[in-house]
């Protein structure tokens, strides 16, 4: 039997006195895809944000469990360090620090050891060859004057390298011609079998290239309706309106 | 020897006919008749010891600087320096005495310990003289001269005499004069014709603690068509139980040649450091300054360029870290003195836990100085709201063809940038250490790989309890 990674319950968060999310509830297993789909401003970054432990997230009812353990007092890092993962819509950019040596670190971070300096190059070019990108990348700043596709190749390329047990993949797809998204969906079925997924996006197309297992239509902070793969294709087709009683 | 110079020797122990192994430590405080006592003792010709006189002369009268960090200026306590003490063997200080996060830092950043005594002024020399010997050398093969200055000023008096204060007056300034008036130490340099000196000159430092004086004094002549890449200090912390460090620096870049000389001071606390520096760039010659600052209580450094001939250029890159009580009042200044001249400076500061750096830039255009081209970049980072950034730029131009270009800006570490790495396994610390080190990352690049890794590692050790 697959583990359970994420067990979310009647979980409810504010940003500044502002009620975003009203009561989820979500149970991710290891290899589990799931996708979230909402209009804007429906909480799905939210969520993304507070799972991975954003400081101005306040959580005002339910819980979080990781891998069986409440998480809301570990730090950012602790989160990451444990194997989560998030995917930024809008990464930040870290002037003056280059892509490879950024990504060494990192990695020496999560898995908790100093990884050897072959070792890491092999991987490091296995992932970049898969994700279709230049040798050159490395010595750029992190996400400094990249391009909207460039960030996102960063992001899935990190994600490759640092095999996360829960991925959560914010808007990722956004912005990204139809080769970029192949090559996103190429890194997330090249991850890892065991990763679990928490794919937040608007659009079906993502969907049919990485066919989740369950996909949450998301309003005004709460999962509404959760169905399989063809709810996504509904949602592409109808929008949110007949989901608002 | 007179009574009063008796006197003002003091504790001498070993007698001094062998400099190289005696220990002479004069008295605290500042005499006309110390001035000629520290020239007699070394045997100066009549010229050098009447060159130290005036400029004693003149930093008794000059007043202190009306600029800058007045208040601290004020409180340098100049009966309290000792201006003479040269051994190779002295301890100066007993290791017991090395503030503990002193010692605590040369452990996390690795280095050995013959040289964590050295930086700790516990022994005057550190260990690898062979090292010393075999760069010197393959400079001497070269032709290059390569001593320290009080040897320079031995050997060479003649070259020594057309250039010392030629591009510094001694009354440029007040530490300017009193630099003269009683220096010892730094390094004395001179680069025959067309010779380039490939390997940057630093072990030296490192190793030869006769440079590391309060009161250095060096002096770079590169002669036409060669070049020279110098580097002085330590990024590692160096403790100091003088508080006042006041060194100056000329060089000289004759036609075609070229200047690099750069620096890392990372000062204990306890120092005021006053630094004078100046470079001249000749026709088509190039002088760069690549200066840190970390360390001290007041730096007040400003690496200047002359450009006197046509075509010359300067490289002023600097970077200022002023933490709890610290004040780095930084800066560059170049003077496009003639036409066809060009400059580019960067400068990088970062305040922190009430920390205050400042930018102090000159930049002059003669009017006969047709088709020069400047341009000045200064970026401050503050790291909380209790430090301080300012930016005191001077511009005077005086031809219209002037090309010149000056960006500013101030910034802070943001919540997303934090958010952002934190979510990749570093800690609020280890964040703000990789941004930190990305800030000075223009600089970082210009220094000898291992003044890199180690600046890196410090500053990672500076931004540890940064966090409130």
């Amino acid at each position: 039997m697959s583990e359970v990674i994420l067990n979310i319950k009647n979980l409810h968060v504010s940003v500044e006195g502002t009620k975003i999310i009203k009561g989820v509830d979500l149970t991710i297993k290891s290899g589990e895809i799931h996708a979230i789909m909402g209009r804007n401003g429906a909480g799905k970054s939210t969520l993304a944000h507070v799972l991975m432990g954003h400081p101005a997230y306040e959580i005002t009812q339910g819980e979080i469990q990781y891998r069986g353990k409440p998480i809301e007092e570990y730090e950012v890092f602790e989160r990451a360090r444990a194997g989560m993962f998030l995917s930024f819509q809008y990464p930040a950019s870290i002037p003056g620090v280059q892509v490879g040596n950024f990504l060494k670190k990192s990695v020496n971070n999560v898995r908790n050891e100093k990884v050897k300096a072959r070792d890491f190059r092999k991987e490091l070019n296995a992932a970049m060859e898969k994700l279709d990108m230049d040798k050159g990348f490395l010595s750029r700043y992190v996400n400094d004057g990249f391009s909207g596709g460039e960030k996102k190749r960063l992001e899935i390329l990190q994600m490759m390298l640092l095999k996360p047990t829960l991925a959560l993949l914010d808007e990722t797809d956004s912005g990204l011609d139809i080769d970029a998204l192949r090559l996103v969906a190429k890194g997330i079925t090249e991850t890892a079998e065991e990763t679990g997924f928490l794919v937040i996006t608007h659009y079906q197309r993502l969907l049919e290239l990485i066919k989740p297992d369950f996909v949450h239509a998301m309003i005004d902070g709460k999962f509404v309706k959760s169905g399989g793969p063809e709810l996504a294709l509904k949602l592409e087709d109808q929008g949110y309106d007949w989901l608002e009683a | 020897m007179n009574d009063e110079a008796n006197n003002a020797v003091g504790d001498y122990q070993y007698g001094f006919h062998d400099p190289e192994n005696a220990t002479i430590r004069f008295d605290k405080g500042l005499s006309e008749q110390v001035v000629r006592d520290i020239s007699n003792l070394k045997e100066e010709p009549e010229w050098m010891t009447e060159i130290r006189v005036k400029a004693y002369r003149h930093f008794v009268s000059r007043p202190m600087p009306d600029w800058g960090n007045c208040s601290m200026l004020e409180s340098i306590k100049f009966d309290d320096v000792t201006y003479f003490l040269r051994s190779s063997k002295e301890t100066a200080n007993d290791w017991d005495d090395v503030p503990e996060d002193i010692k605590n830092t040369f452990n996390r950043l690795g280095i050995p310990e013959a040289e964590q005594k050295w930086l700790g002024g516990v022994t005057a020399q550190y260990e690898s003289e062979a090292v010393y010997h075999s760069v010197r050398e393959d400079l001497e093969e070269q032709g290059v001269i390569f001593l320290d200055m009080d040897s320079g000023l031995k050997e060479y008096p003649e070259l020594v005499k057309q250039y010392f204060c030629s591009v510094i007056p001694y009354a440029d300034n007040k530490f300017s004069a009193l630099n003269t008036a009683v220096w010892s130490g730094g390094s004395f340099i001179y680069v025959p014709k067309g010779v380039h000196v490939e390997m940057p000159v630093q072990a030296y430092f490192r190793i030869n603690a006769k440079n590391m004086g309060q009161f250095e004094r060096t002096l770079i002549i590169a002669d036409e068509g060669s070049s020279i890449n110098y580097v002085e200090g330590c990024t590692a912390p160096t403790y100091s139980t003088d508080s006042l460090h006041s060194a100056v620096v000329e060089l000289i870049a004759m036609e075609g040649a070229k200047i690099r000389y750069s620096t890392v001071q990372n000062w204990s606390a306890n120092v005021y450091n006053l630094v004078t520096k100046r470079g001249i760039a000749h026709k088509n010659a190039v002088v760069e300054w690549v200066d840190g600052n970390i360390g001290s209580k007041l730096t007040m450094k400003y690496p200047s360029v002359i450009l006197k001939g046509e075509g010359a250029h300067a490289e002023i890159i600097s970077v200022a870290y002023a933490g709890a009580g610290q004040h780095q009042d930084a800066g560059a200044k170049v003077h496009h003195l003639a036409p066809n001249t060009t400059s580019n400076i960067l400068s990088k500061s970062i305040s922190k836990n009430g920390g205050r750096s400042s930018y102090r830039g000159l930049l002059k255009v003669n009017p006969k100085a047709h088709g020069c081209r400047s341009k000045v970049v200064c970026d401050a980072l503050m790291l909380d709201a209790d430090s301080r950034s300012d930016t005191y730029p001077t511009m005077e131009v005086s031809n219209s063809s002037a090309d010149l270009e000056h960006e500013a800006s101030v910034s802070k570490i943001s919540g997303d940038q934090l958010f952002y790495l934190m979510s990749r396994g570093f800690s609020e610390e280890e964040a703000m250490g990789l941004i930190v080190n990305g800030f000075f990352e223009p600089f970082t690049r210009e220094l000898p790989m291992e003044y890199a890794v180690e600046l890196n590692k410090l500053l990672e050790l500076e931004m540890e309890g940064a966090i409130g």
